[in-house]
């Protein structure tokens, strides 16, 4: 009989300390809505398709894609997006040639056509949408933490 | 009894008149009849094209069913901000009469390649997929994009409101009559065959 009294009361007091913890204002995806219940849907957002360059955050980053690629096929029959940046096809498309790392294999040797392991774009580059960010992004580019220390 | 004996008389007497060489009858009853033969001929030609003309019949074949329709649920053409559906024949046959009866009797074939089950798995469709691709596009690229056109005209596109890219393309290569619709805009509708060796394509 202790024992299942015992029990009881920690299983409450793990419940109320749950509780709280959700109710204390603790940073969760749920923004506040209880997991006892279901959150409200966010608006779907648009994809941005401005056809302005973003400004890279290091120099290697793969470049974020400036316009829709919606229904745009990548599969084992056909790569939309090498029919406008592939190196043959700048010319007509005036799209940026993908870099010449692209042609590249694991060991430096550039290649006649786009190495494979660079054949699906979405793998490394991705479109934005216009959401609001869900938490604050602290990132620093490296010219301000420079500029910082000086 | 005496009402269709009247009838009987009025039928058999038209059908006697009617039997007589040609020369007795007027000029304008051949017209007429004619006429009016050529109306319902027309009439039942019309419905039986109108019938097959619809995305239930091209989908009751699962080739089209199972491959081409499910793809293209998923595109711009099935569902979208202005509600308006492009369905098989808006895309793929002539609005205009007479190259609708053309399609028509080369649809026949299809029917043949059905009765043999020449394309009965996805397998065999993707196998096949690069020649029945070819052919629209051969079709579009000689009709100007017809079909494309019947919804979408260059003269009420307005640029202004398009992205910068299809802006710059539409009035580079478009509006030059350089390109038509097909050359830039394959796999609109449906997954693409392998493009080796296609223009434009790597
Ligand atoms: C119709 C031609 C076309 C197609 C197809 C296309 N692009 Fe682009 N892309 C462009 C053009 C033109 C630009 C230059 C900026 C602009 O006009 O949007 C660009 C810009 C980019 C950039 C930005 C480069 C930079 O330096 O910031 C990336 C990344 C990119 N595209 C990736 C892709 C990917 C991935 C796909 C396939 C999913 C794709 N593109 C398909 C034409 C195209
Ligand atoms: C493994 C990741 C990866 C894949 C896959 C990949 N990229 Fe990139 N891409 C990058 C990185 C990293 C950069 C920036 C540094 C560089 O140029 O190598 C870049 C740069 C680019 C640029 C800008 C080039 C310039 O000089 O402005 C374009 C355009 C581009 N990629 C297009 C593509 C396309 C199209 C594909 C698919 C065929 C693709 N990328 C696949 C990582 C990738
Ligand atoms: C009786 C079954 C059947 C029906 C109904 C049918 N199709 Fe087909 N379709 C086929 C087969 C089988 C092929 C492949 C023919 C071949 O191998 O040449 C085909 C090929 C095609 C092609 C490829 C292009 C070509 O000329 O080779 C198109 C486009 C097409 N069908 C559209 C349609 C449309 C639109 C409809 C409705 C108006 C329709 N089909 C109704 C069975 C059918
Ligand atoms: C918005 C126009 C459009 C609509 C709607 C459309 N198609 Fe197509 N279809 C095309 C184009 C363009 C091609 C040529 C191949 C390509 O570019 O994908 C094609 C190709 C085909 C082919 C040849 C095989 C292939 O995949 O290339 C068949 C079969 C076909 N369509 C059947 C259908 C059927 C059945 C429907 C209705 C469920 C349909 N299409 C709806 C535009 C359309
Ligand atoms: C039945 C009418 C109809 C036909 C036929 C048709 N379209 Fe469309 N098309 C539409 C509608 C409606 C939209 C969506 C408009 C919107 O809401 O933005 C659209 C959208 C498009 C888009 C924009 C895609 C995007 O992602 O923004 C392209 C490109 C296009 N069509 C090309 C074609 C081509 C090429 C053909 C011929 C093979 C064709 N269309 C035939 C009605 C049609
Ligand atoms: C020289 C190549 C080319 C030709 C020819 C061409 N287009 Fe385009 N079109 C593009 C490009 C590039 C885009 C922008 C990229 C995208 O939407 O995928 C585009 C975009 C579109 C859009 C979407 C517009 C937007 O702002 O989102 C529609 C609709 C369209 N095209 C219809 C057509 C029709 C209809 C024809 C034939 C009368 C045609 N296009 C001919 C290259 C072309």
């Amino acid at each position: 009989m202790k024992r299942i009294l015992i029990n009881i009361t920690t299983a409450l007091g793990l419940v109320f300390y749950a509780t709280s913890a959700f109710s204390d204002g603790t940073a969760t995806l749920r923004q506040g809505t209880p997991i006892t219940s279901e959150a409200e849907a966010p608006p779907i957002t648009k994809e941005e398709n401005t056809d302005v360059k973003r400004v890279r955050n290091y120099p290697e980053q793969p470049p974020t894609i400036p316009h829709q690629i919606r229904d745009y096929q990548i599969t084992l029959n056909a790569n939309k997006c090498l029919s406008c940046h592939a190196r043959t096809r700048t010319g007509e498309s005036q799209a940026p040639m993908v870099s010449v790392t692209h042609y590249m294999d694991r060991d430096n040797q550039v290649l006649a056509t786009v190495s494979p392991r660079r054949y699906f774009c979405n793998q490394c580059h991705v479109t934005q949408v216009s959401a609001r960010p869900l938490v604050e992004n602290e990132f620093i580019d490296v010219e301000d933490l420079i500029k910082g220390e000086q | 009894m005496a009402p269709f004996k009247k009838i009987f008389c009025l039928v058999a007497g038209l059908w006697s008149r009617a039997n007589r060489p040609a020369k007795h009858l007027s000029i304008g009853f051949l017209t007429i009849g004619g006429f009016v033969a050529g109306v319902m001929f027309w009439g039942g030609f019309n419905t039986a094209l109108e019938l097959t003309n619809t995305e239930e019949f091209c989908v009751s074949c699962h080739e089209m069913g199972d491959n081409v329709f499910a793809e293209l649920k998923t595109t711009i053409h099935y569902s979208n901000r202005s509600g308006v559906r492009a369905s098989c024949p808006d895309c793929h046959v002539p609005h205009n009469w007479t190259d609708k009866i053309a399609r028509k009797t080369q649809a026949s074939k299809e029917v043949w390649g059905k009765l043999f089950g020449t394309i009965d798995t996805r397998e065999k469709f993707q196998a096949e997929r690069r020649r029945l691709a070819g052919h629209e596009w051969d079709r579009l690229k000689a009709n100007n994009s017809l079909e494309c056109r019947n919804c979408h005209s260059v003269e009420s596109m307005d640029i202004t409101v398009q992205s910068a890219r299809a802006a710059t393309a539409h009035q580079t290569f478009l509006f030059t009559g350089e390109k038509t619709c097909i050359d830039c805009h394959k796999g609109i509708a449906h997954h693409l065959p392998d493009m080796t060796g296609v223009e434009g394509w790597e």
